[in-house]
């Protein structure tokens, strides 16, 4: 070895000791700031082939999950469900950090492949289409499942599952857990605590509870008291036969609402019950 | 009475002598043509631009793909002329017998090799601000054709305020400058690269080989150490890795578009962080080639 290239390499060495170290951490906060989370798998490389591999190991990341997802749209476009929900994978793996993308796959799903599913003209047997539609709810949920993982930082997408619990499974107390978990962001819109309570008053056994929060809710101010409030409380306050003295006293603005509605009683909104008033 | 102008002391460095070169190596560039990829990528910026509209697309998703692909598409351009250009630089000079005229004058070798790469980065620097101002003037021309149509297609819905907010974010989120500068920062360590690999390599083609295995080694080196830390493989696998790690740049790093295309901001003193660090390869790699061109026969 020649005399520069010992120096060359004695340089490159140390500066590479010392850079390690260094570089680790900043991954590790890099990683911390949700920057390189992607998981770029075999099964990946096997999915988008390995050009498309290649180029997201290159650091083209971003616009390979571009092109998916806008073949993910046209197989939309062109109804195949299962295609489009393969490409929307591949995208949402691509790009963790795309909400649009959770939202819009898991949506897809939950709610057009779903309802395409249950209205399938090719298959004559209903129990076996109600059983796919089953099947693309659940795909939906683990959608929004997975994109919660990947961006627990933010509210949104736990609002998106908790709109699929209440409007498709039906299950109000899943929803109510994660409307709360949305509530309980700093950034997240006022609407998610009323929304958790509203659910929360379907839920067996935590009608009290539910009473308690939008009787707090009602308490802030006439701004809170907007239609659906006001129907809940009411119907809680005869299953709980709370006595008329303790009965929260409407103002003749709210009367006037409550008269515009129609008769709601306990009907969850998923059947038309309810108007949920997502109001900043 | 002597008339010769008074003979002024030679300077050990100069840098004077270190801009004439840059600007001659700048205009020898450019006298290359290597702006004429400039079209190709105002076409591309104004393709995508146009194709997800036909696509009928929500304005997020528009927005979205013309930034990843304006990004990406001047990440790739600038990474191409980086290494192409840098690792023609030296041979050239040889070729043209222009590296001996400049070196029998009296111009110490590390004024040429920073003359040779300030030109460089002088390139690279004028072809992505030209990029960023296309980038720019494209976003601008999205915004206001969507802007126009949401508030034409809202007029009466009362969230059109928010909805108009979420079209701001959307179409200039706060990250694109750093992105935009780390994408800078990447290929000025990878011009450098080239450059340390052009003073020991034997021919063009093996520079090229080279420079760009080295810029995918170092693209997957921080996902192989992360398996190394997670996986926990064998003593091979690991000092295989440490090698690596140790002689590679970790070029992710820089990697800050993909994210912050997505919704993600990298706070200041990361990105100081980043730069700094590729600030400190640029040094390190140009002492290299330093050492080693200084040595070389000629």
């Amino acid at each position: 070895m020649k005399k520069q290239h010992f120096i060359a390499l004695l340089i490159v060495i140390l500066f590479g000791t010392a850079k390690l170290n260094f570089e680790q951490r900043l991954s590790e906060a890099n990683r911390a700031a949700f920057f390189h989370g992607a998981k770029l798998d075999l099964s990946l490389r096997q999915q988008i082939g390995q050009a498309g591999f290649l180029a997201a190991l290159g650091g083209f990341r971003s616009v390979v999950a571009d092109f998916l997802w806008i073949e993910g749209h046209i197989a939309w476009e062109q109804t195949r469900w299962g295609r489009m929900a393969l490409l929307f994978n591949d995208a949402t793996t691509l790009q963790p950090r795309n909400l649009m993308f959770w939202d819009i796959s898991a949506w897809q799903l939950g709610w057009n492949a779903s309802i395409a599913a249950l209205n399938d003209v090719h298959q004559p047997d209903k129990a076996r289409r109600i059983e796919t539609q089953h099947q693309y709810w659940k795909a939906a949920e683990d959608v929004y499942l997975r994109g919660i993982q990947n961006n627990p930082d933010y509210y949104y997408l736990y609002e998106m599952l908790a709109d699929l619990y209440r409007d498709k499974f039906q299950d109000h107390l899943k929803a109510f857990e994660y409307y709360d978990k949305a509530a309980r962001f700093p950034n997240a819109p006022i609407y998610e605590k009323r929304m958790a309570a509203y659910q929360l008053s379907y839920v067996p056994d935590r009608e009290k509870e539910a009473y308690g929060l939008l009787l707090k809710y009602f308490n802030m101010g006439e701004k809170e008291h907007l239609p659906e409030l006001l129907t809940r409380l009411q119907y809680l306050e005869n299953k709980l036969n709370v006595p008329a003295s303790q009965r929260v006293q409407l103002t003749p603005e709210d009367l006037q609402e409550l008269k515009n509605l129609p008769n709601r009683e306990n009907i969850s909104p998923a059947q038309g019950g309810g108007n949920p008033d997502k109001k900043p | 009475m002597n008339t010769l102008p008074a003979k002024t002391p030679h300077r050990i460095f100069s840098f004077a002598r270190i801009w004439a070169i840059s600007g001659n190596t700048l205009l020898e560039l450019v006298r290359l043509k290597v702006f004429y990829f400039l079209l190709i990528f105002a076409l591309l910026i104004i393709g995508s631009a146009g194709f997800t509209e036909i696509l009928n697309m929500p304005f997020q998703n528009q927005f979205q793909i013309l930034e990843d692909v304006s990004l990406g598409a001047m990440s790739i351009f600038t990474i191409l002329l980086a290494t192409l250009a840098t690792a023609n630089m030296l041979p050239k000079d040889v070729e043209d017998r222009t590296l001996y005229t400049l070196l029998a004058k009296p111009v110490p070798r590390f004024e040429y090799l920073m003359g040779k790469l300030l030109g460089m980065f002088l390139l690279l620097l004028v072809s992505t601000l030209i990029m960023s101002a296309m980038f720019i003037a494209a976003l601008y021309a999205k915004y206001h054709s969507v802007a126009s149509a949401t508030i034409q297609q809202y007029s009466h819905a009362p969230d059109l305020p928010s909805i108009l907010k979420d079209l701001d974010a959307h179409a200039f989120p706060v990250g694109l400058v750093p992105c935009i500068i780390a994408i800078y920062i990447k290929v000025l360590l990878l011009a450098t690269l080239t450059l340390l690999i052009s003073t020991f390599s034997s021919s063009y083609i093996f520079t090229v080989f080279i420079s760009f295995t080295c810029y995918f080694i170092g693209s997957i080196e921080g996902m192989a150490r992360d398996y190394m830390l997670t996986q926990n493989p064998g003593q091979g696998v690991r000092l295989f890795v440490l090698l690596v790690s140790l002689v590679f740049p970790d070029l992710r790093l820089f990697d800050l578009v993909d994210d912050t295309v997505a919704g993600n901001y990298i706070a200041t003193a990361l990105f100081l962080k980043t730069v700094g660090l590729g600030f400190a390869y640029v040094f390190v790699y140009s002492l290299v080639a330093y050492v080693i061109f200084s040595f070389k026969e000629l």
